[in-house]
């Protein structure tokens, strides 16, 4: 199989890149398009050390991941929708009303 | 109570009723007095002074019996301090027995004269309602006389002798809207105060010998002092101030120099009030006191001549006073200081029979002679303004008389001599009952004031320590036939100086019957004490208080022989006074307006003698204005000034002001205020800044939940 640092560090990329964009993208889809990115990254490392410790408790975990992943995708959209119902963008600069 | 009944103590156990009769006829006639009306008080009060007298015969009739050995009833605990017991005990001996029958007697025959008198007394002053409480005051002296008399400590004896003050200053008062001659003003009140000043000194003299003697003695009653005093070991000293302080003490209450300026203004008071407190009885008190003291006063050789001294110079001093008065109570009351003087006198030689029999022949000479004056007075002013027939207080216009209507606008002195004169054709009863008084008390032969005076002074002859109070006394006894002569001579005598006395009227029978009763008693009662072998019991008198005398001083009472000598030198001084005073008053009688012959004739000197030789104005400049003025610089500089404006209102007050702006406008205000304005403010920028990070952007938010994580991995992978 390949070197685990491979693995690793593509998982650490994903994530890092993940994480860029929840912090600098304006759309909200994209933003939710990041944090899938760093939950898959996360999935990715679990299936490597699974496959490396021969142990299948990794691959399992994946699929708590992916589920929560969807659950969470629903609700998110769900919330988007609502947003734009009431601001017609869904740019979450727009949405600081609760500026303080 | 039946007389077969009674064991050996007799009637003993009724000797507090000489207390509680008078208290409860007072208390009666405090509740139901207003509603009873005149006749319910006069027969309450009198009936309570009556009574007391039925107790005192029996305390009497007791002692009889027993052959005059003293008895003592507790009848209450009262004081109890440690070891120190004062118990309400009542004495009965021959000596406070003397003292009862006196005070209760007398005070039942003015009790009687009052009911009269008063109820003109009260309409002429205008103010009826007033009758009932003349007689609350009345019974209430005779309840705190009998205290006086029948205690068995000093300090039972001073109950009585404080309460007795207090009456006299009641009754002299009784009229403290009035001056003494019916005006409005204040002199009878001020003259009140100064009867019960003065006897505040003597007390205060009084109290000081308690003191001493409880601090020597250990105990104030008179069972345990007296045996102990008899047999005297200590310090002279100490009986030299016991006795000095006593005799202030009576000097204040028995009007005697320097204390007697009280009594001449207490005639203020109404004329039985004179007669009962300020003759009879209350002003003896002081004699008694000597007398109960007797063994005090024999421990000490000098103590007698200090106390006969005092006396015999105030009965001399006292009788030249009243050679120049013109009222006719205030001779009285001179004379009464000088006989007073007599009976000191005695009591300090050691002539305790002979001042005891003086006391109670003068009680009953001078209250007649009282008595009979109010009824001169009464007469005279009944002759000037008469009363309606009803009784009712004369009202302005409504006389039956219009000769009278001019009088209105003068002043009128009812108790003026020079307005009298002739009266023994008008007011004749008065008249013989005022000769008997007047007797008596010059010292003639057979009256009784004759027998009780001649034995002063016999005693005053053999008198060791001095020739000078036998003397001082002759002379007295001169002054006194001459004044009392000089009296009758102007009153009864010559004709009527104003028309008032010449329509001059005899008084009820209510006045008139008291006056004889004690004219008989003036008359005969000399004969208790008579001083031959032959004829009445000889000194009988003299052995009945010898039975408290021999047991209190522990030797046998000495009886001088009767001098003949001594007598008919008495008898022929008092004779030729009298007609000196005839010369003088009676042959030629003063016309109305003119002046006093002896006026004329001594000039200055009746000036003096008029004056009171200047002794109220002595004591005013001397006592009276020095402690006015340092009692008013006390209030006005000392307190007003300086305590209350300098100290008080500047110096705390306005400091405490200052100190409280201080600490409120530069403190409070200033720092405080500041501190908790600046805590305000911090926390409001704090505030602001901190909102400064709820910017509403979730791009910023993101990245603090990143940096957060960031964080706590770094450090728990980095440094764990």
């Amino acid at each position: 199989m390949v070197p685990i640092e491979y693995y690793v560090g593509l998982s650490a990329v994903l994530f890092t890149i993940g994480a860029l964009g929840v912090l600098t993208r304006r759309n909200a889809i994209i933003i939710f398009m990041s944090i899938e990115l760093m939950l898959n990254s996360a999935n990715l490392l679990f299936i490597a050390f699974a496959r490396m410790y021969e142990n299948l408790g990794g691959q399992i975990f994946v699929f708590f991941v992916m589920t929560v992943a969807a659950a969470e995708v629903a609700v998110g959209l769900a919330l988007i929708v609502a947003v734009f119902r009431t601001k017609e963008t869904i740019n979450i600069d727009e949405a600081s009303t609760l500026k303080g | 109570m039946l007389l077969s009944e009674t064991t050996t103590t007799g009637f003993l156990e009724l000797v507090p009723w000489i207390v509680f009769f008078p208290a409860i006829g007072l208390l009666l006639n405090i509740i139901f007095g207003r509603r009873w009306g005149e006749l319910g008080v006069a027969i309450t009060a009198v009936s309570a002074s009556a009574l007391s007298l039925a107790v005192s015969v029996l305390q009497f009739i007791t002692l009889r019996a027993g052959h005059g050995e003293a008895l003592t009833y507790q009848f209450a605990e009262w004081l109890r301090i440690g070891s120190f017991q004062i118990p309400w005990e009542f004495r009965v001996d021959t000596l406070s027995v003397t003292m009862m029958l006196v005070v209760s007697g007398v005070g039942t025959l003015i009790h009687l004269y009052a009911v009269g008198y008063m109820h003109f007394d009260v309409r002429y002053k205008g103010d009826p309602k007033a009758y009932a409480r003349f007689f609350i005051y009345m019974n209430l002296f005779i309840a705190m006389m009998m205290i006086l008399v029948s205690g068995n400590s000093y300090l039972m004896l001073f109950v009585g002798w404080e309460g007795v003050g207090l009456c006299s200053f009641l009754l002299i008062g009784f009229w403290f809207t009035k001056n003494p001659n019916g005006t409005e003003g204040t002199e009878n009140s001020y003259a009140a105060k100064k009867a019960f000043i003065a006897n505040r000194v003597g007390d205060f003299g009084f109290l000081m010998a308690m003191f001493l003697t409880f601090w020597h003695f250990g105990t104030l009653s008179f069972s345990e002092i007296f045996p102990e005093v008899a047999h005297y070991s200590g310090p002279d000293s100490l009986i030299w101030w016991i006795t000095g302080l006593m005799l202030l003490g009576v000097t204040g209450k028995s009007a005697q120099i320097p204390l007697y300026v009280w009594l001449p203004d207490a005639m203020a008071g109404p004329t039985p009030v004179s007669a009962l407190i300020h003759a009879a009885t209350m002003v003896t008190a002081g004699v008694y006191l000597i007398a109960r003291s007797a063994p005090v006063f024999n421990a000490v050789e000098g103590a007698h001549l200090m106390v006969a001294l005092v006396g015999a110079a105030t009965a001399l001093f006292a009788a030249t006073i009243a050679v120049g008065q013109f009222d006719i109570k205030k001779v009285l009351a001179y004379s009464t200081v000088s006989q007073l003087g007599f009976m000191v006198a005695a009591v300090g030689m050691g002539a305790y029979v002979a001042g005891m029999f003086h006391l109670v022949t003068h009680a009953f000479f001078k209250a007649l002679l009282f008595l009979a004056s109010g009824s001169v007075i009464l007469a005279v002013e009944r002759g000037h303004h008469p009363l309606e027939e009803t009784g009712d207080a004369p009202t302005g216009g409504a006389h039956g008389h219009d000769s009278h209507h001019d009088d209105h606008s003068e002043i009128f002195d009812p108790q003026d001599m020079r307005n009298m004169g002739g009266l023994r054709k008008k007011i004749p009863w008065t008249f013989w009952t005022y000769m008997a008084g007047t007797l008596a008390l010059a010292g003639i032969v057979p009256f009784a004031g004759f027998w009780s005076k001649d034995e002063i002074l016999l005693d005053a002859s053999h008198f060791e320590l001095t020739s000078v109070v036998y003397w001082l006394l002759v002379i007295a006894a001169a002054f006194t036939a001459f004044y009392m002569g000089r009296q009758v001579w102007m009153v009864f005598f010559g004709e009527p100086r104003h028309h008032a006395a010449k329509e001059a009227k005899e008084s009820p029978w209510t006045i008139l019957v008291p006056l004889v009763i004690l004219a008989l008693l003036a008359t005969f009662g000399g004969f208790m004490n008579w001083p031959f072998e032959q004829g009445l019991e000889p000194h009988a008198f003299g052995h009945w208080l010898g039975y408290t005398l021999e047991a209190s001083t522990g030797h046998e009472l000495h009886i001088p022989e009767f001098s003949f000598s001594v007598a008919i030198q008495s008898t022929l001084i008092a004779v030729a006074a009298i007609v000196l005073s005839w010369f003088i008053y009676g042959r030629k009688p003063m016309k109305a307006g003119e002046t006093d012959p002896l006026q004329k004739a001594l000039g200055p000197v009746f000036k003096g003698m008029n004056a009171k030789w200047w002794v109220d104005e002595f004591y005013q400049a001397v006592f009276l204005t020095p402690y006015e003025k340092l009692a008013k610089f006390l209030s006005q500089t000392v307190d007003w000034n300086f305590w209350h404006d300098w100290f008080h209102e500047k110096g705390i007050r306005d400091n405490f002001q200052r100190l409280a702006n201080f600490l409120a406008n530069p403190i409070d205000l200033g720092v405080i205020d500041k501190i908790s304005t600046l805590l305000a403010r911090g926390a409001q920028n704090s505030g602001s800044l901190l909102s400064k990070l709820q910017t509403g952007f979730v791009r910023n938010y993101a990245l603090a939940v990143f940096t957060g994580v960031v964080v706590i991995l770094g450090y728990l992978i980095l440094l764990r």
